[in-house]
């Protein structure tokens, strides 16, 4: 899922400047799991942003999805009279309301931070960076391109040492060790004498924004 | 294509290799402002002392004169330059770019590098490149050299009309004997192509062999030829940071000890270095060194002279 967390409240209340009356409009989606901007988190920013902004008024709105068309339509009644609308949906999300509530600026509340997975209750870590290739089966389901701090594909630097990444070596673990010591687990290690060759980016963002069709879908 | 007489690119360090003498590099690191003059200050410590000079690419990701245009002074000093590269700061057209640039500047050296994350230097905000890794990077390079061919295929060739000119580089690379997992580095950099490796700072010698018994039980020494790194400790200080804040590096408590009870700690160091020097010159597989001496160029003759090593070898 999409991972999400709450910008700084003051960094929240400088985007509020100039205007009265704000809808705060959640997702029950990713954003929902990883606790950052579904329905309990708009009612808690909202309690939040009364008592430090008592001037304005604060609207609260949570619908299905703000990655799809058809239910930011419906939070369009609830944007009635508001002059912003602070989204706190994924980037996706924030930017496509943007899109279908016309005439109403579209704020963020979130910093969108990775494609990922719960680690553990409480704490989300980055899996997958949507390169457009992917290559898990050479790398026992352990993505180099997410997992090293310098998207690697053939081996590990010269940082790594006892299991940790030279970036940060208390909470960054070496992906590379993770994918050695996934292949020796499944004795697989000869993919590691492999060579893998240079990616093709163009699958990936350096391509331009991506569009996936499906003609069978369309109406 | 051009020819160099059997040589791959005809340098001197691959000359000294060839020849099956015990080579000797060091490093010299450009200066973080346009003060040339401290280049040539370093180069006048190194010229005839050692037989090439790695000259670093913005090393700890912090903003220095270009190791290229630093090359091209220490050539012009006198020195023969190994050009490092990381990948860290430009993608495969620069990395192209460069190295046609670098080559038609007179390096023939280039020492393949991933690169410090660049949350250790001075602009710990920049986004970063590795659109290449190092293992891609040596490819690269070695079809560059072999094929006359850029990475997309194209000859290396101003027009279909002219003949093909490429860069003929000796390529080199790094590992780290103390690294892990180190196990399928050097499998890997002799597949892609590197001609030799330079390793990470060696303190802990036990280590160091039992990984360079590896590299021989493979038969790894005979496809690329390994220089041992080393980095004379200057004080008692210097060997407790080093062994306490440098990832992946093992300091023995005996040289801690030595450097501690040393009246003149620069001196127990220097010392300390020449008997590791004698002793990795009976290290089957081991073509020579690499000596890191960091700002401490002046003292890498005294170094030199005294384990043996002086004068260089002449090599044709």
């Amino acid at each position: 899922m999409v991972i999400a967390e709450r910008k700084p409240i003051e960094e929240i209340r400088a985007m509020l400047d100039g205007h009265k009356r704000v809808l705060l409009l959640g997702c029950q989606e990713c954003v929902t799991v990883c606790m950052a901007g579904g329905s309990k988190e708009v009612a808690l920013l909202a309690s939040a942003l009364r008592m430090v902004e008592p001037d304005k008024e604060f609207m609260e709105s949570t619908v299905e999805r703000q990655c799809e068309r058809e239910y930011l339509e419906e939070a369009r009644g609830a944007a009635e009279g508001c002059d912003l609308i602070l989204s706190m949906g994924c980037g996706a999300g924030a930017g496509f309301a943007s899109d279908i509530i016309e005439g109403i600026q579209v704020v963020p509340a979130l910093n969108t931070k990775s494609i990922g997975v719960v680690d553990e209750p409480g704490s989300w870590v980055e899996r997958c960076m949507a390169c457009g290739e992917c290559m898990l089966h050479l790398t026992g389901g352990l993505c180099p391109i997410a997992l090293c701090s310098k998207s690697l594909l053939n081996g590990p630097c010269g940082g790594s040492q006892g299991g940790m990444c030279e970036v940060d070596q208390e909470n960054v673990k070496c992906g590379w060790q993770l994918i050695h010591d996934r292949l020796k687990s499944l004795g697989r290690e000869d993919l590691l004498e492999e060579i893998r060759p240079p990616k093709d980016w163009s699958a990936a963002h350096d391509g331009g924004p991506r569009r996936v069709v499906r003609e069978d879908a369309m109406a | 294509m051009s020819e160099n007489n059997g040589y791959k690119s005809g340098s001197r360090l691959e000359r000294i290799l060839a020849a099956g003498q015990f080579a000797v590099t060091a490093e010299l690191g450009p200066p973080k402002s346009v003060d040339v003059a401290v280049i040539e200050k370093k180069a006048g410590h190194l010229k005839n002392k050692v037989d090439a000079v790695n000259i670093t690419d913005n090393q700890t990701a912090v903003v220095r004169i270009s190791s290229i245009a630093a090359g091209v002074l220490a050539l012009q000093h006198g020195l023969e330059p190994v050009i490092q590269m990381t990948c860290r700061d430009r993608n495969r057209i620069a990395m192209q770019s460069d190295i046609l640039g670098a080559y038609a500047l007179g390096a023939r050296n280039l020492l393949c590098l991933t690169g410090d994350h660049q949350s250790f230097g001075n602009h710990p905000t920049a986004r970063h490149v590795f659109d290449l890794d190092s293992i891609q990077l040596i490819q690269m390079v070695r079809i560059m050299r072999d094929e006359g061919k850029f990475l997309c295929g194209d000859e290396i060739r101003n027009s279909k009309k002219e003949s093909v000119v490429e860069p003929r580089l000796f390529i080199g690379a790094a590992a780290n004997p103390f690294g892990d997992p180190f196990e399928y580095r050097v499998i890997r950099l002799a597949k892609a192509g590197a001609d030799f490796i330079q390793t990470q700072c060696i303190y802990d010698m036990p280590r160091f062999k039992e990984w360079m018994k590896q590299v021989v039980d493979r038969g790894l020494h005979e496809k690329l030829y390994i220089l041992a790194g080393l980095t004379p400790l200057k004080s008692a200080r210097m060997a407790t940071y080093m062994r306490d804040s440098v990832a992946g590096l093992t300091v023995p408590d005996e040289y801690i000890e030595r450097m501690e009870k040393a009246e003149n700690g620069a001196e127990e160091g220097i010392q300390i270095c020449i008997e590791q020097i004698q002793e990795l010159r009976q290290v089957e597989g081991v073509a020579g060194i690499h000596l890191m001496a960091i700002e401490w160029e002046h003292r890498v003759p005294e170094i030199m002279e005294r384990a043996g090593l002086l004068p260089r070898p002449q090599v044709n």
